[in-house]
């Protein structure tokens, strides 16, 4: 993945998340084989954007070879929270929404 | 060809009797090769002895000529370091050839007294270098298998257990350094793939120091397998671990730390939604 292509999956996203009023995002990179600290960066980035657009961002299927270069990099990606694969991020992003949702509405009331 | 060849097309039984007649008196190590495979060895060097003498190239010994006798040497070489001979028992093997052949040319040249010197001297640098390259052979099996032991010791002082339905545990025994992690991080990464587990015990009752770097090293583990989407737990925290870690402003941050193994474990379960129930007594 080149540094192009995350900016345009930068803009594109923002973009989807307003049009559809998602609420959670779920990035699949279990087809990265390498990182490097541009790409780190970038999907911090993301998730921070998506939060401040009210949407929860999650990344799974990473790879034991990119995590640990990410480590190496120290790039510990805080605030972006991760699972193994897609099964368990969708899982994760439905809890951690309807945990929201409750709490908003507990607020309001 | 050369003399020696000749000494040794002709004389091939004598010499090998005599041979292994004087290898008995040095060491002959009965209890490690038997009689007849030992005859075969000798039988085989000295063919191929007498093969690579007929080149009349005695002194280049890492020549082409001498390759099928190095190959030989370092065939037996390899095998009776693994079948448990000193270097020095192998190289006799080659020096005990001395005696029958220094005997063969004095037969043969006892009215040239300055022929008779110089083929002595050539033989005997002969087989220096060739009783030396099996000690060389020797050296480089025995650093292989410390490498490889090496190897082996590192991977079995990191096991990555399954200690339950999405629930691993790394038992870490030793000193932690940067390998070591490396290693560890590897092995815990690749089972949190395989068994999809979402929790991972680390176990530190078994490192005997924490200074700020093994600390560091825990950190990074810990970060990696977040990164996959597995929560660490540290377990095995000792009281002076504990004193060690506040004296040194090691900075945890939020990473769980347990006392014992049984708690995190306990830990472990909740986090995945499970629990143990005493069954009703009957």
């Amino acid at each position: 993945m080149h540094d192009r292509l995350a900016m345009t999956l930068q803009d594109d996203l923002t973009e989807r998340i307003s049009q559809t009023g998602a609420k959670g995002v779920l990035i699949d990179i279990s087809s990265l084989e390498m990182v490097d600290s541009f790409i780190g960066r970038m999907l911090g980035n993301i998730a921070a954007m998506s939060r401040v657009m009210d949407a929860e961002t999650v990344v799974v299927g990473m790879q034991p070879a990119v995590a640990i270069t990410l480590v190496e990099l120290g790039l510990s990606l805080h605030g972006v929270r991760t699972a193994l694969n897609v099964e368990k991020g969708m899982e994760l992003l439905r809890t951690t929404i309807s945990a929201y949702d409750r709490s908003g509405i507990d607020a309001g009331s | 060809m050369s003399l020696i060849a000749t000494i040794l097309k002709q004389h091939e039984a004598e010499i090998l009797n005599e041979w292994l007649r004087d290898m008995g008196e040095s060491t002959r190590r009965t209890d490690l090769i038997s009689d007849a495979a030992l005859k075969e060895q000798a039988k085989r060097f000295l063919r191929l002895f007498q093969e690579a003498a007929q080149g009349n190239n005695l002194a280049d010994v890492n020549g082409p000529h001498w390759s099928a006798v190095r190959d030989m040497l370092t065939d037996i070489s390899g095998s009776r370091a693994q079948q448990g001979f000193s270097p020095g028992e192998t190289a006799m093997f080659v020096f005990s050839l001395k005696k029958p052949l220094f005997a063969q040319l004095r037969r043969n040249l006892a009215k040239d007294t300055d022929g008779l010197a110089d083929e002595t001297w050539a033989v005997t640098q002969l087989l220096d270098k060739l009783g030396l390259y099996t000690t060389e052979v020797y050296q480089r099996t025995r650093n292989e298998i410390i490498v490889r032991q090496q190897q082996e010791m590192l991977e079995l002082s990191t096991p990555v257990i399954k200690l339950w339905e999405g629930i691993l545990a790394v038992p870490l025994i030793g000193t932690l350094d940067s390998a070591r992690t490396q290693v560890v991080m590897e092995a815990l990464l690749q089972q949190i793939v395989s068994t999809g587990s979402g929790v991972a015990i680390i176990d530190i009752t078994g490192v005997p120091t924490v200074d700020t770097l093994t600390a560091q090293h825990l950190l990074k583990t810990v970060t990696a397998a977040r990164l996959m989407g597995a929560d660490c737990i540290i377990s095995g925290i000792r009281p002076q671990i504990a004193q060690t870690i506040v004296h040194l402003g090691v900075a945890l941050g939020e990473v769980v730390t347990k006392a014992s193994l049984a708690d995190a474990f306990a830990q472990a379960l909740k986090r995945t939604g499970q629990t143990v129930v005493k069954l009703g007594g009957q």
